[in-house]
């Protein structure tokens, strides 16, 4: 046997992939799911969090600025395990899948949140004064004027902060999800085999390449000469 | 209407610690153009800012068109529909076109159909002479025609007064022509306009009265001519001989 045939043989073993293909597949729909979950929740908490800071009522924002630092600075994983382990004390007892949901969720929210409200933040105050010296009220121009600038700034960090936040999709074995490295790595141990893992880095290929190039173009799309 | 269409009365204005306008009245007859001059951080703008409220009064009164434009039952939204204002820096929204920024407050504030807006805001372009530049975002237009527009966002919506900050300061000076050009034929048209500017010149020609304001007050106002020719007071003096020597 060659070293090749060997290599083969363990990392990219076409006997062990076809009889757990099935597995990874149903471990690609789970992190679609997740992902999806987690990118509309979080980046809708996000804006909405922006929004209302906004508004400019201190003791709100000082709460909205205390959640997003602490999700911005806590791992992922460790939130996902405090609301896995943590809640059941509490009488609640979310599956593997919502806690991850949850916990990704509320990263990207805060992280998100900060990036909306540095866009909002950077759209000059004559744009306000423009606005409201029509008659536009607060919300008009917030919608009309300054929302539109403020997506085209924060597309290029949204969409790197995004992207980066759902690969920690991954991090859901830790509880027992059944996504792509889930299903991957119980496959490993029981194929005493590394091949699903070759598997499942190929899924996640598949899967984020085509978002990392969408957004590749939505930030071209949506960059704009002053 | 008789009386004056601007009748602001008292008006201070603190900032912190700084006492920006130091009970400041000012009364503007219909179709009456007013100029304001006085060197920087005399309260000049700050002024402005606060006939249409932008800046909130510390104390005083401003009635605009019979509103009182401090009562906080006064529906402000409306109320601006109705006092005009051009800044230095143009604030054009740069996402939209011309016609887009024309037709914006048409159409969420005035309440105007899309078609109807936008023949409205065609005929404002055309009343500064850019028809032709609708469909332009203002970075393609140069620093003259994004004023000319932004006065175009104004006047769309049928003002009673317009208020000009500073309109031409931040343009190249072969610019200032054709934005003064538009200014002029606002003014033969009946419009009550009231204007911050260093274009003296222009003052002479088209101003009926003339506002010296120093730190935060009006010290002296009169016909152009004799605010320019004979000032009355030695700081008037100093500062028209100041800008003219430049």
């Amino acid at each position: 046997m060659s070293r090749w045939d060997r290599f083969t043989e363990t990392f990219l073993n076409t006997k062990v992939m076809a009889r757990y293909l099935p597995d990874i597949l149903s471990g690609v729909v789970v992190t679609i799911e997740l992902a999806l979950l987690v990118v509309v929740t979080g980046l809708a908490a996000g804006l909405s969090l922006a929004l209302l800071r906004s508004l400019g009522i201190r003791p709100l924002n000082w709460l909205i600025i205390f959640i997003v630092d602490l999700f911005r600075s806590l791992p992922p994983l460790v939130v996902i395990v405090l609301i896995y382990f943590g809640l059941p004390s509490v009488g609640l007892s979310p599956s593997g899948f919502v806690s991850t949901w949850l916990s990704l969720g509320f990263v990207l929210m805060a992280f998100s949140e900060e990036i909306f409200w540095a866009g909002i933040t950077s759209v000059a105050r004559g744009q306000w004064e423009a606005a409201r010296s029509t008659g536009l009220s607060f919300g008009q121009t917030l919608r009309h004027v300054v929302l539109p600038q403020a997506f085209r700034l924060t597309i290029p960090p949204l969409t790197n902060r995004t992207i980066a936040i759902t690969k920690g999709t991954a991090l859901g074995t830790v509880v027992a999800v059944t996504e792509i490295l889930g299903q991957a790595s119980s496959a490993m141990s029981n194929s005493y085999n590394p091949s699903p893992l070759m598997l499942g880095a190929a899924a996640y290929l598949v899967l984020f390449l085509p978002v990392v190039v969408a957004a590749r173009w939505v930030e071209t799309r949506f960059a704009w000469k002053r | 209407m008789s009386g004056p269409i601007v009748d602001a009365r008292g008006i201070h204005k603190h900032f912190g610690a700084l006492h920006v306008l130091k009970g400041v009245d000012l009364q503007v007859a219909e179709r009456e153009l007013v100029f304001v001059i006085g060197p920087s951080g005399s309260g000049k703008s700050t002024l402005l800012r606060c006939l249409n409220r932008l800046e909130e009064p510390s104390s005083g009164s401003v009635v605009v068109d019979g509103i009182d434009m401090l009562d906080p039952r006064t529906d402000i939204n409306h109320a601006r529909q109705r006092i005009g204002m051009v800044f230095q820096s143009f604030n054009l929204y740069p996402h939209m076109t011309a016609l887009g920024n024309v037709t914006l407050a048409l159409r969420k504030v005035a309440g105007k159909s899309r078609a109807n807006a936008e023949a409205l805001g065609r005929a404002a372009l055309e009343r500064v002479g850019l028809a032709d530049r609708a469909g332009h975002t203002p970075g393609q237009l140069s620093g003259g025609q994004q004023q000319r527009v932004a006065i175009a966002r104004s006047i769309a919506l049928e003002p009673r007064v317009m208020l000009f900050d500073e309109p031409t300061s931040a343009l190249d000076p072969e610019l200032v022509g054709s934005v003064l050009e538009v200014m002029r034929s606002l003014r033969e048209s009946g419009m009550t306009m009231i204007v911050v500017s260093h274009e003296m010149g222009f003052a002479r020609n088209a101003a009926d009265r003339v506002l010296f304001m120093d730190e935060g007050a009006i010290v002296e106002e009169g016909p152009p001519a004799a605010i320019f020719e004979r000032p009355a007071h030695e700081r008037t003096r100093a500062f028209i001989g100041q800008i003219q020597r430049h």
